[in-house]
Order: C-alpha cells, then structure tokens, then sequence
C-alpha cells in the first residue's frame, strides 16, 4: 500500500552535483589556458587572414629588416616575414602535435583496456613491451627512431606513436583494474553483456578521463619534442614553416638579429604554459565524484 | 542538579560551499552529565557528526561554528582559541572514531600509540609511560598485551584496532569521550564484544560518552538518554525508555516504526515517505512537516523551537501528543 | 514437496593466495583462501532463504558463484537441474539476476537509468524495439519511480532510489531467482524499510525466488522463509525462521542472537555473545571450525573433528555440531587463541 502511495509521489531528483558544462566557467585553470591556446588556435586558423604574406616567400633584397608596417615583425635571412611565419608555424606545429597525440592515445587506450581487462598473458605481454619501451629516455628514442625512419612529418608520427602508446596503457590498465571490480561492471557481466559491450561501453567512459588529462600535458612534451626535432633538422622539413627551425636558423644572427629565435621561443614558451594551464583545469573539473 | 558536563546550546556549524552556504546543524541543543551516556541518532544528513565533532573544533575545511555556545567542563569552546581547545583535546574530552584502520597511525606501533598521550602531554616517563600502555591494554580486553603492543595496527583485526583506539582514548583520563559511531564498520560479534567493554569502562572509570550511530537498537542498549536529530535540527531529547514508550516527535516515531526489531515482527515495516531535505534550502517551518502524517496549518508558519514537554524531555513539535498518542495507540517496542 | 530451483552440491570456491610460488620453493604448504569449502544447499521454488554470517563466512563469495561471476573449485550449481559454470550461456544468465550491496557503485555513473535498463533489454531480445521504451516505464514503475527517472544519470538519486533503479535492472530480465546481496545495509535506517517492503512486494506480485544475505539479523527475521548461517565457508545451522530464532542449536548461531541488539532499552545483556575474532579462511583451525571460541567446546572432539549438518527430531532443522541434538555440555569461557596474522 505504502509503496504504491510512494509510487504516485514522484521521485525526488535531487541536484548533486553540478556537471562539467556548470563548473567549468569556475575553475580560473582551465579558463586561462582555455583563453591562450583559444587565442593561438584562433590565430592559426586565421592565418591567411591576419598576414600579408606567405610564409614562404622570400624577399632578397629586404632581409633581415626590422619591423616595420610592411612587416609587423621584421624579416628573416630570406626575406620571409617573420610574422607570417610564426602564424603559419603555429598551424603546422598545433596539428602536428595534436594528430601526434591522438595515435598514441588511441592505441594505448585499446592496450591499456585489454590488458587491465584480460590480465593473463595479454598483460604480460604488454608490460613486457612497456618495460622496454620505458628503460630508454624519451627523447634519445624519438630522435633516433627520426633519425632512422629519414627527417619528416610521418617520421615524427611514428615515433612518437612507438614512445608514446606506454604511457596511456599504464594509466588505463591501472583504471581499469580498478574499475572492473565495480559493481556496475559485475552487474553486466551477470546480465550477460558481451565482453565488447562491457569494455567500451561500461569501462571505456569511465576510465578514459585520466588518459584525456594526460593528453593535455602530453601534448606539450610532443610540442616540444616536435621544436626539437625542428632544431635540429629532422622534423618537419622546410620550406614548411615550424618554430623549431625558426629558431635553429635564427640562432646565426643571436647576437644581431636576436628576434628571429627569441620570437618563436617564447612564442613555444606561451604555448606550452597554454596547455599546461588546461590540463590542470581538466584535471580539476574531469577529476571523479 | 549538578553542572553539566557538556552543555550544548543552540549551535550552528555551516558549510561555505560555492554555490551558497549550508547549515549542517541549526539549533543543536543537548547537555551531557558526568558518567552519563547520551546517545545521538540520525541518518545521513542529519549532521550529528558534525555536531559532535564541533565539540572539539574537528570540523572539516570549510566549516565554521557561526551560532550557539558549546561548554566543556564549564570552559566555553566555541569563543575560546584553538590553544585552549587543544589543551581539552586528549585530556578532558577525547574521541574514537568509526573506522579505526585510518584513525591510527599505521607505520607505528600500538604501544607507542597509546603511551603517547601520557608521555609527550602529560609529561611521564617512558617507562611510567608504556606501564600505562600495558595497563590500558589490559583494561580494554587486549589479550597478551606485552606482546601485541610491539605490533603495527595492520597486523590487529578489527575488533582489536577499535579496543586499541579506545585505549588510546582512555590514556589521558578523559571525562568525556566522543564516539564517532564506532561499531558501525564491525561484525555484529565484535561490535557487542566493543560495546559490552565501553559500558564496562563507563561504569568503572565514571567517563562521560557521547555517542552517534544511526543504530536505534545500538543506542538502546549503550546511552540511558538520547537526543534525535533531523535535517541540522535536535528534534527530540529524553531519556531511551521514555522515548521509546512514548515518542514526542513524529520523526522520532517514524524512525522507531521502520527498523525491523529483532523483537516484534512485523507484518509490514513502516517507512517514512519523502527524503531528507536539501540543507541549503529547508522547507518552512518545521522541517519534517512534508513528510509528517500529523501536519497542520501552524507546522508552516514559523521555525518551530525546541519545546520542553516533561523533566528532562525536549521536542521540536507543536502538536507533539499526536506522536505520543500513536504511539500508545500501537506500541513501537516489545515490553515496552 | 516444493519443488528445488536451486541446489549447490558441495560447492567449494577457493583462491590461491599471492605468494604460492615461493612458499612451494621453501618446502611450505601453498597458501589457500578457502571463501567457499563445502556446502551443500537447496533452495525450493517461491521461497526465501536469508543467508547470515559475519565477514570472512563466504556469502557474498557463494552469491557471485551462483550467480555466475566466479567459478566453483569444485563441486556444482545446480538450476532445473543443469549444472552452470561462470561461462554460461545468455539464456541461462537470465534466469538468475543480482542486487547488490553498494548503490554507490552499482550503477553505471555515465548510463541514464533508460540506457542502463534498455542496454540488458534489447541485448536479450526481452521486448521488441518499438517496445523497449514503454518496459522501461513499467519497470520503473514496479520499483516506485516515475518516468522522469529514466532520462537521469544515477548522481541525481539518493542511495534508496538507486537501489530501486537497481532492482530494476536486476528484474528486467525476469529472473526468476533474485540474489539479494545485502540489499539495504547500506542504506538510512528509514530507506531501508521502503527498499524490504519492496522487496517483499515484488516476491509475492512476480513469484519470485530469493536468496537474501544479509548480516543484520532482524532484516532476515523479517524477510526470510528459511535462514541458513554461515561460518567460515561452511554452513553451521540451517532451519525455518522462527525456528532458528526461538530454538537454535549451534553455538555460534546462539551467541550470533546473542550479540544482536535489541530496541528493547536498559536491557543491558550481560551473556557474552562470541569471544575472539574470526579466525582468517587461509588459516582453518583443526576439527570443527568453530572450537576456539566455543563455549561448549569439548577435548578431544571438537578439535579433531569436524561435525557434519545432522537433523535432529525435525528433518528441516540442522546444525554441524557434536552437541547440537545432545546433551548440552557446561559452558566455559574458551581460552582465546593467538592468531598468527
């Protein structure tokens, strides 16, 4: 009797807790680095509409000029506007590093899964592959796997996929040992869900959050790692604009003309501290109930 | 009447939370004699542990007493400084808490645990000092004591971590312990073996306790009185047998009708329909009146004060002999 | 006779404890936690059996074996008849479903309750596509939650409504055994009545079976046909409710009676309930299992044998003692031995 009395009264539907599309405006992290990097993403789609030359054309008989209203921030050895450059390089290195992030969380978060998942021999295997991909340092590895693979952009993909992937496993595998053992998990394996069902629709969700914040901090190593292959001339190949070989050919003229690498380094500078500032604000608001 | 030993009067601990601020008690009101057991019971929200855990400053990060006064030992808590509160802490008031495995220290040895209190506050010796560890141990049922106090607290089951915080409690000579419902994560087993020894230890070292569970029946057989709280609010006081016999407040006799007894078996359990309101914006008036079978106009208009409807009997309820009617109407307990 | 849905024959669940291969090298005995370790029980069609015992007895273990999320060491799970493993086929999982003890963990926090439920229909093909939806409404209903409950995530409800939405889940696929993991201890003392006469309700409107574990004593007498008690993997005492309340006979069920609670105030009882703590499942003492803290523990025997269930006048009630349908031996304070941890 009472129970159906209970039934007409409807369910209280209590607010607990605000979600993320609520708290984000909150959190002065994720707002800053939201607003850098919203600003040089912005620019860099913009690119042809904010200069008022390519990147790559040069200008010998106007080189290494100053700023000037021509050129907002001066020219290089080639006469290429520098301005130009930075906004072009900043297109170039932004997607690079985002499409080098995505491979290896992709692939180490399918990893990561069935390792937790399955244990046995599938995790063995893998933390034998991670131990060894692990002793090596991060970046003497991605150097010498370019150097091997020959300089460019496919090479760097690869590389860091190799290097990469490790990291996502782990965190993963350890969600997922975790999460597994939730009653919700053992609630569909007794409905009799398929074990594809179970691992992407019911540990997938609630596991990938870490790998996401992960990726923000990630994704400003491979931007460095990116520059540095820049530097030194085995990553992304001219005439294509990167702020690594920016800064590698500015490095002639550091004493005269210390613009041309300074520019682009900060420029990497405030990049690097854009995403750090989001992935702490994800940290924050992606962090579980 | 001799002076309380805890008084407790009108107090409000609220919440600073970024969407406004919430009163996790308003209007607790309740006094504690020495060597006498007062039991406080409420379900989640109710803020009983807040409350107590008030009564020596232990609040969380964001907590702040904003009302009422709290005396210990005629010393007034709530405008005192924190040095003060601390001087009480370990001393004149102490506490145990429910989950024993995070309230001791796991990287050191129970012995040392429990002479600590003697041994850094009230400045014993070390030997004087683990001779009353050894004591204490004894005291609480710890058997071979010599041996378990070179032990570390994950190496102890349960019951033993729970008589070992005891221990600990006791080792200042409180006269007041705060429990913090501490039988609720025990076996049935075990949890009478700890409540046994705690009315033991209350009979023999005439130690004051306050002690909170949501357990009606564990509350029952520890506290000779009780104090009810609902949604921040004491809503109802007196002493068990009473209580039981005869509930003032609706809540209260909601609550005794929905546990199953061990005793009298029901054909159908009574629940109290609705949920708990939402501290940071109570209904008006009385709190409990959207769930409250006896409700009238009147349960609306105001905040209900705590009204005294016998010696020693407090009820937050204006029609308060509904409840007691109902009551006699069909008896809650066996024997009752 | 009713007939028997459920039999468990001489089930044993055991786990190797980590370590094993190093105790093998230094010449020592493996390590076994031994969750399950013999018992044999049968559950007739339409009634409740409460499965008691303290943590460490193996009921939760004994669910998940039923159940299917763990497999049998040895002996079978029987239904209808037909003995089921852990892989078992989707046909069968839909015969016995599981409540759980946590509403915190129980439901998916990212699934609405319409996914959570309609995810189980339409993986068992339980109602057409067109009629997916309105299943979901009357499953809601049968729990006592409106329609706007299905569009909202489980973080929006209170622990006692997560608890229906979970019976729901559990009921969606129409078992017609339900596993009542301890079902409400988790729960304000006040839910919990709203969640048991559920409970009760849905037994007698959809002919259920159910198998409930719990370790509060008065929920059991309330709700339970039968009661069965569980000590150390082993059932101890197994008898119709009233009669395991008012006249039980192992000394571990008295003292577990005895260490209850009561509502009854100043009722201050001054009978021990059970001395020591619960010896581990790696750990089993000689004989009976019970004989360190027993009461009535006689030499030689208890220590060197391990009683069986025996009837006593009355075939329904039994109890794996030596004294259980004898003369009761004196009592004495059993001398508390020193677990090695």
């Amino acid at each position: 009797m009472a129970v159906a009395a209970e039934a007409v009264v409807e369910a209280q539907i209590v607010e607990h807790r605000r979600g993320f599309a609520r708290r984000w405006y909150r959190t002065p992290s994720f707002v800053a680095g939201a607003s850098i990097l919203g600003l040089i993403v912005l620019a860099a789609l913009a690119a042809p509409l904010i200069t008022n030359h390519g990147p790559t054309s040069q200008d010998l008989l106007n080189t290494l000029q100053g700023p000037s209203s021509k050129h907002w921030l001066g020219t290089d050895d080639l006469g290429r506007d520098v301005w130009s450059r930075l906004v072009y390089g900043a297109r170039t290195d932004l997607k690079v590093a985002f499409l080098a992030v995505l491979f290896p969380f992709s692939i180490g978060t399918v990893i990561g899964l069935l390792s937790g998942y399955y244990g046995g021999w599938v995790d063995t295997i893998t933390n034998w592959l991670v131990n060894i991909v692990v002793a090596f340092p991060f970046y003497v590895l991605i150097i010498a796997l370019v150097f091997a693979l020959g300089p460019g952009t496919s090479s760097i993909y690869i590389a860091i996929t190799i290097v990469g992937w490790v990291s996502y496993a782990r965190i993963i595998r350890g969600e997922v040992l975790i999460a597994k053992r939730r009653d919700y998990v053992l609630a569909a394996k007794s409905g009799g869900l398929s074990d594809a069902r179970i691992l992407f629709r019911h540990l997938l969700p609630n596991v990938v959050t870490q790998a996401i914040v992960f990726a923000c901090s990630d994704i400003v190593l491979d931007i460095l790692a990116i520059i540095t292959l820049g530097y030194l001339g085995l990553g992304v190949q001219p005439p294509t604009p990167d702020w690594g070989r920016m800064i590698a050919d500015g490095q002639t003229f550091l004493t005269t003309h210390w613009e041309l690498s300074t520019i682009p380094g900060i420029a990497v500078v405030i990049t690097a501290l854009g995403l750090s500032l989001l992935a702490d604000g994800l940290a924050d608001l992606l962090r579980p109930e | 009447m001799s002076e309380p030993l805890l008084r407790v009067r009108d107090l409000r601990v609220e919440f600073a939370l970024a969407r406004g601020t919430l009163t996790a008690v308003d209007g607790a009101s309740f006094d504690v004699h020495r060597g006498e057991a007062l039991g406080v019971v409420g379900e989640s929200g109710s803020g009983k542990t807040i409350a107590l855990r008030s009564i020596v400053g232990l609040l969380p990060r964001g907590a702040k007493i904003t009302g009422g006064t709290v005396e210990v030992d005629g010393v007034d808590v709530t405008a005192a400084g924190e040095d003060r509160r601390r001087e009480l802490r370990g001393t004149t008031v102490s506490m145990i808490f429910q989950e024993p495995m995070t309230a001791l220290n796991p990287v050191m040895r129970v012995g040392d645990q429990i002479a600590e209190e003697p041994l850094v506050r009230l400045g014993q010796s070390r030997r004087a000092a683990k001779a009353d560890a050894l004591e204490l141990m004894r005291l609480v049922g710890i058997p071979d004591p010599v041996r378990r106090a070179e032990h570390y607290p994950h190496e102890l089951s349960g019951g033993m971590r729970q008589r070992v915080m005891i221990a600990i409690a006791l080792s200042g000579s409180p006269k007041l312990i705060l429990c913090d419902e501490p039988t609720t994560a025990l076996d049935v087993t075990i949890q009478d073996q700890i409540l046994k020894l705690l009315q033991r230890l209350q009979r023999e070292l005439d130690v004051a306790l306050v002690f909170v569970s949501h357990d009606l029946a564990v509350i029952a057989q520890t506290c000779r009185r009780l104090a009810v709280m609902y949604a921040g609010q004491v809503v109802e006081t007196g002493e068990v047998e009473t209580v039981f016999r005869e509930p003032r407040h609706p809540y209260t006799l909601g609550l005794l009708r929905s546990v199953p007894d061990f005793d009298v078996v029901r054909e159908r359990l009574a629940s109290i329909p609705g949920a708990p309101p939402d501290l940071a914006s109570p209904p008006q008036g009385c709190r409990f009146h959207p769930r409250c079978a006896f409700v009238q106009d009147d349960c609306l208009a105001s905040a209900i004060p705590l009204l005294e409807v016998g010696p020693g009997r407090a009820a937050r309820c204006l029609h308060h002999d509904q409840a007691a009617a109902d009551a006699r109407r069909e008896p809650v307990v066996a024997g009752a | 006779m009713p007939e028997a849905l459920l039999e468990l024959d001489g089930l044993h669940v055991h786990y190797a404890v980590r370590g094993n291969l190093g105790r093998r090298l230094r010449g020592q005995e493996a390590e076994i936690l031994r969750a399950v370790d013999g018992v044999d029980l049968t559950i007739a069609k339409g009634e409740t059996l409460g499965l008691v015992g303290e943590s460490g007895c193996g009921k939760s273990t004994l669910g998940r074996a039923i159940v299917g999320l763990c497999n049998p060491t040895a002996g079978a799970v029987r239904y209808g008849g037909e003995e089921l493993r852990a892989k078992r086929a989707r046909s069968r999982r839909r015969r016995i479903q599981m409540v759980f003890q946590d509403p915190y963990s129980s439901l998916n926090p990212r699934m609405t309750v319409k996914q959570t439920l309609s995810e189980l229909l339409r993986a068992h093909r339980m109602v057409p596509k067109a009629g997916v939806d309105a299943r979901c409404r009357e499953l809601l209903d049968l729990v006592g939650l409106g329609p706007r409950a299905l569009d909202a995530h489980p973080r929006q409800f209170s622990g006692g409504q997560r608890q229906r939405v979970a019976i729901a889940r559990a009921l969606a696929l129409e078992p017609e055994l339900l596993i009542a993991d301890e079902p409400v201890s988790a729960l304000d003392v006040s839910v919990q009545a709203t969640v048991l006469n559920l409970l009760e309700e849905l037994r007698g409107k959809l002919g259920l079976t159910m198998l409930l574990i719990a370790h509060n004593m008065a929920v059991v007498r309330h709700v339970a046909d039968r009661v069965a008690v569980m000590y150390l993997g082993r059932i101890v005492e197994e008898a119709p409710t009233d009669e395991l309340f008012t006249n039980a006979r192992h000394p571990y069920t008295q003292g577990l009676l005895r260490a209850v609670p009561r509502l009854v105030p100043g009722r201050v009882s001054e009978a021990e309930g059970v001395v020591g703590d619960p010896p581990s499942p790696i750990h089993l003492p000689t004989g009976c299992r019970f004989h360190p803290r027993c009461p009535i523990a006689q030499e030689p025997v208890c220590s060197t044998n391990d009683p069986s269930l025996a009837a006593g006048s009355a075939a329904d009630h039994v109890a794996a003692c030596h004294f259980a349908w004898t003369e009761r031996p004196p009592t004495h304070v059993p001398e508390v031995i020193e677990e090695a941890t």
